[in-house]
């Protein structure tokens, strides 16, 4: 076994089992979690492709248990949260650690070892300085919202120094969940017939975070040395290859109160290291991104929200002389907005939620409408909808045969 | 020199001015905006610090329940009226662990933020919500954190008894746009705790009322240790329940962090 590779994984068992020789009885132990039932029926009358589930490409049962606890003197914590999953779209029964962690806490630092949520960035929804990997296939889908991210295999420690914070995370690589052809129709450039050899990268990824007040201010620095999650694809005769190329990131972050509202600002810059001149028209260029976000309430229970970002390629001139004919060309900068809409009604039992994704640049779009109604504490039921038009070549556009109509009951305990 | 004496001949009618106004009240009652200003100390900036086990019943017209149930961490910063409120979310099973945190400064919006532990996420909130309503209950932002003093302008109606204790009774007209046109307190003469309110709309109906149900004494300060605000317009209401409470005991001003938003400090949250 690669010695690195296992650092985070090895690391954890051996603070786990340090943690349990120290501390043979655990002082307290609460149990909770929840059943959940995730239809999606297809809202768009197309031909699917043999192998993708056409009129009802998600119907998931999920069973999820939490435990957590710790000592008596709250320097050890721990929490597990694991699903158990019928996906009866697929007839398929999977179990699922979504998170399994354990705390050490002292007064300068805090270590938390194993797999766990990590989400660092200013955005709503949209990802600068958040490395840590995703499942879009749980978004397109309508999942609740902590199904976006997964959680990374990893040692992190936080470092208290006055009111400033050094987190500093290395973690084990694990690549984001695209959407699956079995569930969605997606437009390859590559023949389905040809099988898929995908790699992931041994060596584990590491990633920065300063972040303290300045004034009534949250700043942060961030810094990443890592993989892109997503896989650069690339066909021979016989076979597609994926890998995952080298990344760097580099990238601040501010949030702060403007005119009674909150104003979010993040820049990063992507370097494509295994691309550095841009030529290699199999892995993305290096980028500089920049988000801009405005919060506010507009009338009681009631938030609007909008961003705007953009993504700059550079060594654009290299990326154009390389794209193999019958790609579509991406432009050199691509822009989106964003607009969220909130309202609650009935002493926040009724939530009417809107996002939209305007793809600026390249012409399509993504609305998610949802209205979530809590029965009660433990009940609630959302019905929504993801709705993706457009020019085919655009992120969202391309995925335009997947409009659906979504209903999440959860029933927690 | 001329300015010198127009300057302390202009003291003096001023203090004849005074003496006059405040011998026609009663020289022994504190003006109004002081009636008001101790009762938001009472109710709001009692002690140093202070730890709460609350309890919140949320009760609709049918009288079908939710709960909520919260560790609330407050510590006063200066004179000026500074504060931070920390707050932890026990219950219901689907928000346990949330965290939220207010910076409050009486001269500009407060600060806030909020941790949702399901991703992990510290989110700033806009700060401007102050009339919206805390967790789906019938208290706002502004009744668990306080007002200002100056936000509203006030009267003194009378003095009376209420329920066995003597009253003043203030009506307080906001000087901004909100949503009630004006407040009457019952506030305690001694202990200066509001007893009860009642919030007026535009059309002179009582549209919220709030009711000190059980008021002690806790390490030498009164304390409202049940309360319920009511909704009359759709008969809801929100019975909220202090145990647990203690004064002084010593709270850091750091533990008001998004360090403690992710990690709360498990001595005060038991």
């Amino acid at each position: 076994m690669d010695p690195i590779k296992i650092t985070a994984t090895s690391i954890t068992v051996a603070l786990i089992s340090a943690i349990q020789i120290n501390e043979a009885a655990s002082e307290t132990l609460e149990l909770s979690g929840f059943v959940q039932a995730h239809a999606v029926v297809r809202t768009v009358d197309v031909d699917c492709p043999a192998g993708t589930e056409c009129d009802v490409p998600f119907n998931d049962q999920r069973a999820q248990i939490k435990a957590e606890g710790g000592n008596e003197s709250g320097s050890v914590a721990y929490l597990g949260k694991i699903d158990l999953i019928h996906n009866w779209a697929l007839n398929d029964i999977d179990s699922e650690v979504r998170e399994l962690y354990v705390d050490y806490h002292t007064d300068d630092f805090t270590v938390r070892g194993g797999r766990q949520v990590i989400t660092w960035g200013a955005g709503d929804l949209l990802f600068i300085n958040d490395v840590f990997p995703k499942d879009w296939g749980a978004f397109y889908s309508g999942q609740p919202l902590e199904y976006l991210k997964l959680g990374s295999d990893a040692v992190k420690l936080d470092l208290f120094m006055g009111s400033t914070t050094l987190e500093m995370v290395i973690s084990d690589f694990r690549a984001d969940r695209l959407p699956d052809d079995r569930q969605f129709i997606i437009s390859s450039p590559f023949s389905a017939s040809l099988p898929r050899d995908m790699e992931e990268p041994e060596a584990p990824e590491y990633a920065l975070k300063l972040s303290g007040y300045l004034r009534s201010w949250d700043a942060a620095v961030y810094a990443s040395r890592g993989y892109y999650h997503a896989p650069a694809l690339m066909a021979t005769a016989t076979v597609v290859r994926g890998t995952h190329p080298r990344l760097n990131t580099l990238g601040i972050s501010l949030s702060g109160p403007v005119a009674s509202g909150v104003l979010n600002l993040e820049t990063g810059y992507y370097d494509s290291e295994d691309d550095g001149n841009g030529a290699d028209p199999t892995m993305e260029n290096s980028q500089a991104r920049l988000l801009i976000g405005y919060t506010r309430q507009i009338g009681q229970e009631t938030q609007i929200g909008i961003q705007a970002y953009a993504e700059w390629m550079q060594d654009y001139d290299a990326y154009k002389h390389t794209l193999p004919s019958g790609y579509a060309r991406r432009d050199e900068v691509r822009t989106v907005a964003t607009v969220r809409f909130t309202q609650y009604y009935l002493h926040q039992t009724l939530t009417v939620n809107l996002f939209a994704f305007l793809g600026i640049s390249e012409n399509d779009s993504y609305v998610i409408p949802s209205v979530r109604y809590a029965f009660s504490d433990n009940l609630w039921m959302e019905l929504g909808a993801n709705i993706l038009n457009g020019s085919r070549s655009g992120m969202f556009g391309t995925l335009g045969d997947n409009d659906n109509a979504y209903v999440t009951m959860r029933y927690a305990f | 020199m001329k300015p010198n004496t127009l300057s302390v001949s202009g003291t003096f009618w001023l203090f004849v001015a005074l003496l006059f106004l405040t011998s026609n009240v009663n020289a022994a009652e504190p003006d109004t905006r002081t009636i008001i200003a101790n009762s938001l100390q009472a109710f709001y900036y009692t002690g140093d610090d202070m730890h709460a086990r609350v309890l919140m019943r949320l009760i609709n017209a049918q009288g079908r329940e939710r709960n909520r149930e919260l560790t609330m961490l407050r510590k006063n910063i200066g004179a000026e009226g500074e504060q931070r409120y920390y707050i932890y979310f026990h219950t219901p099973s689907d928000v346990k662990g949330t965290t939220f945190m207010v910076w409050k400064h009486p001269q500009q919006e407060d600060d806030r933020w909020i941790f949702i532990p399901a991703i992990k996420l510290v989110q700033r909130i806009a700060a401007d919500d102050k009339r919206s309503s805390f967790v789906g209950s019938d208290f706002t932002y502004e009744d668990v954190s306080g007002r200002t003093v100056d936000d509203e302008t006030h009267t003194l109606l009378s003095t009376e008894e209420f329920d066995g204790r003597p009253v003043y009774v203030v009506e307080s007209k906001p000087k901004g746009k909100t949503d009630y046109e004006r407040r009457v307190s019952w506030i305690d003469r001694e202990r200066w705790l509001p007893l009860k309110e009642e919030y007026f709309d535009s059309r002179g109906e009582i549209i919220r009322i709030f009711t000190a149900d059980r008021v002690e004494q806790v390490e030498g300060h009164w304390t409202t240790m049940a309360r319920t605000m009511k909704n009359l317009q759709t008969g809801h209401r929100t019975e909220t329940r202090f145990d647990q409470v203690d004064y002084g005991i010593g709270l850091q001003e750091n533990l008001f962090s998004e360090r403690y938003l992710r990690n709360p400090p498990q001595q005060w949250i038991r």
